[in-house]
């Protein structure tokens, strides 16, 4: 008899996105912040963005040939790793720092672990880090208009005064792609709409850090100081690290509850760095540190199976 | 080979303790920021190993073995207070960049380690070989470390400006973050070399020798998966 059902394993639903495509769209959902870190910072900044995602493919074709492995730059992941990197990047840095930060995003932390998939903490944010570490002076130098000033972030741990609505729209000096929070947070909504990222993480992080803060400004009889919340909210890299880089697929936890949870360690751990800690910003920090707990928060937080007792 | 070269050949080439056995990891990740720091290290500890193993192997009759581990430290801790004192007397630069770490080298794993495992099983002229080594071993380690962070991380090897005047340190490689990266890859290389040389003599160097698991196999080439390949089979070379 003619064998009429075909049997096969699961998955037997499958969804039209790729990795390619989930990729561009992020990278779409990015590019508002990055044409206004180009538009409010000049050519220097367009150049250091092309230099960056160039040396990050460049970097993963290089080591996948060397070890004789499939070339996968379709995937657009080493592209996008380059475009985050580049937009946690002051615009005046010196060229040959964004070689070596590629180096280490895309080999040190996501080759040598495995590749694409296996990494354990964000690439491009632990480039970042090591970055911040070994070349502090370069990476914490801001200019604005040819002026080097402080971040508005920095102004506020002095106890200076900063200018929310020019926070909010990036007219301020940072790096080349957080300083608009207006673009960062339509990016983040069109990939929310578009299913890319779940909302959990970003929600939860920005409302525990929002809180937090709020407490803060209480206790420190600032009274509900709407300002100085804002001016957190839109300063630094938050909305750049809550909608682009705490959802990174592979180093966020991937169970709904573990998401929250996630969101809220990353909120406590960001306002304990800016308010309690040595610099201005904590961002980077909070999420490499949170991405090394992600394994624990999916193992406590395994969703019961359908049917089991509770 | 004769077994005091052999001694000396085991230490610092086929079970050297920093690159191979992965022995006393405090020291060399904390010291070794610079190459006077790493050299200064290692020949502190070879002295202090020497002497502990001549020690403990003239008194391997006497020391009951209940009782051994105890006696093993009293004896280390006497030698490293004695070099302690001896290294604030004459060189308090050393002494004060060491700093916390001399006193350590009393819990050191290599030394309590060949004590245990040699020293307390053959005779005194024997364990001097062992300990100088061992001691060598260690020190090639801590200062091949220490050349590579100082020179990356502050562009100068014993103190002597290598890299040009433009060049840019790279601050991380002389805290703690940069030990472990320049470990890696020294250990990479080795593996390297070792897996080359074995290919080279028609040796299969994944081939696991140990059926009581991978505690104190000095392969470092298979990563534990050969002994899970092998277990509870015969394995044939």
């Amino acid at each position: 008899m003619e064998q009429r059902m075909k049997i096969s394993s699961s998955p037997h639903i499958r969804d039209k996105e790729s990795t390619g495509s989930i990729m561009r769209q992020v990278m779409v959902a990015l590019l508002p912040a990055a044409f206004f870190g180009i538009y409010n910072f000049g050519m220097r900044a367009l150049l250091i963005t092309l230099l960056t995602i160039v040396c990050s493919i460049g970097w993963e074709a290089g080591y996948q040939k060397l070890l004789g492995r499939r070339i996968t730059l379709r995937d657009g992941s080493a592209a996008l790793t380059g475009l985050l990197l580049a937009m946690n990047l002051p615009p005046d840095v010196p060229f040959w720092l964004p070689v070596i930060g590629s180096f280490f995003a895309i080999i040190v932390v996501k080759q040598l672990f495995g590749g694409l998939g296996q990494n354990f903490m964000n690439p491009a944010l632990g480039a970042r880090c090591f970055l911040l570490i070994s070349f502090t002076g370069h990476m914490t130098s801001f200019s604005y208009d040819a002026v080097t000033t402080a971040t508005p972030l920095a102004e506020l741990k002095t106890g200076g005064s900063v200018d929310v609505m020019s926070m909010a729209l990036g007219t301020i000096p940072g790096t080349i792609g957080e300083t608009c929070a207006v673009a960062l947070i339509l990016g983040g909504l069109f990939l929310m709409a578009r299913g890319i990222i779940d909302y959990r993480i970003p929600i939860s992080y920005l409302g525990t850090f929002a809180g937090l803060i709020l407490l803060y400004a209480l206790a420190a009889g600032r009274g509900l100081d709407v300002s100085f919340l804002l001016a957190h909210l839109f300063g630094g890299g938050l909305m750049l690290g809550a909608f682009f880089m705490a959802t990174d697929y592979v180093t966020s936890p991937i169970t709904p509850a573990g998401r929250i949870w996630f969101g809220i360690l990353l909120g406590m751990l960001t306002f304990l760095f800016r308010v309690f800690g040595a610099s201005a910003e904590g961002v980077s920090y909070a999420i490499i540190i949170g991405n090394l707990v992600v394994p624990l928060l999916e193992r406590i937080t395994i969703p019961k199976a359908f049917g089991k007792e509770a | 080979m004769n077994r005091t070269t052999e001694r000396l050949y085991n230490g610092i080439v086929k079970e050297n303790p920093t690159f191979v056995q992965m022995l006393g990891m405090c020291p060399t990740m904390a010291v070794t920021t610079s190459a006077v720091n790493g050299l200064g290290m290692g020949l502190t500890t070879t002295v202090i190993l020497i002497l502990s193993n001549m020690m403990i192997s003239a008194l391997r009759k006497v020391i009951p073995d209940k009782v051994r581990i105890p006696a093993y430290i009293v004896i280390v801790a006497s030698f490293v207070t004695i070099i302690q004192f001896l290294l604030e007397g004459f060189v308090p630069s050393l002494y004060d960049s060491l700093g916390i770490y001399i006193p350590l080298i009393v819990v050191n794993c290599i030394i309590l380690g060949r004590a245990e495992s040699y020293a307390s099983k053959n005779n005194v002229w024997l364990s001097m070989f062992d300990g100088i080594g061992m001691g060598l071993g260690f020190t090639i380690g801590l200062t091949s470390i220490g050349i590579f962070r100082e020179l990356f991380g502050n562009g100068t090897v014993f103190n002597v400006r290598i890299m040009p005047e433009q060049y840019e340190p790279v601050t991380i490689l002389i805290l703690a973050p940069g030990a472990f990266f320049v470990l890696a890859c020294l250990i990479a290389a080795q593996n390297k070399i070792r897996m080359q040389r074995a290919e080279k003599k028609g040796e299969n160097s994944l081939v696991c020798e140990r059926k009581d698991g991978c505690i104190g196999c000095t392969n470092t080439l298979c990563g534990g998966r050969e002994f899970e390949g092998t277990q509870g089979k015969e394995v044939s070379k």
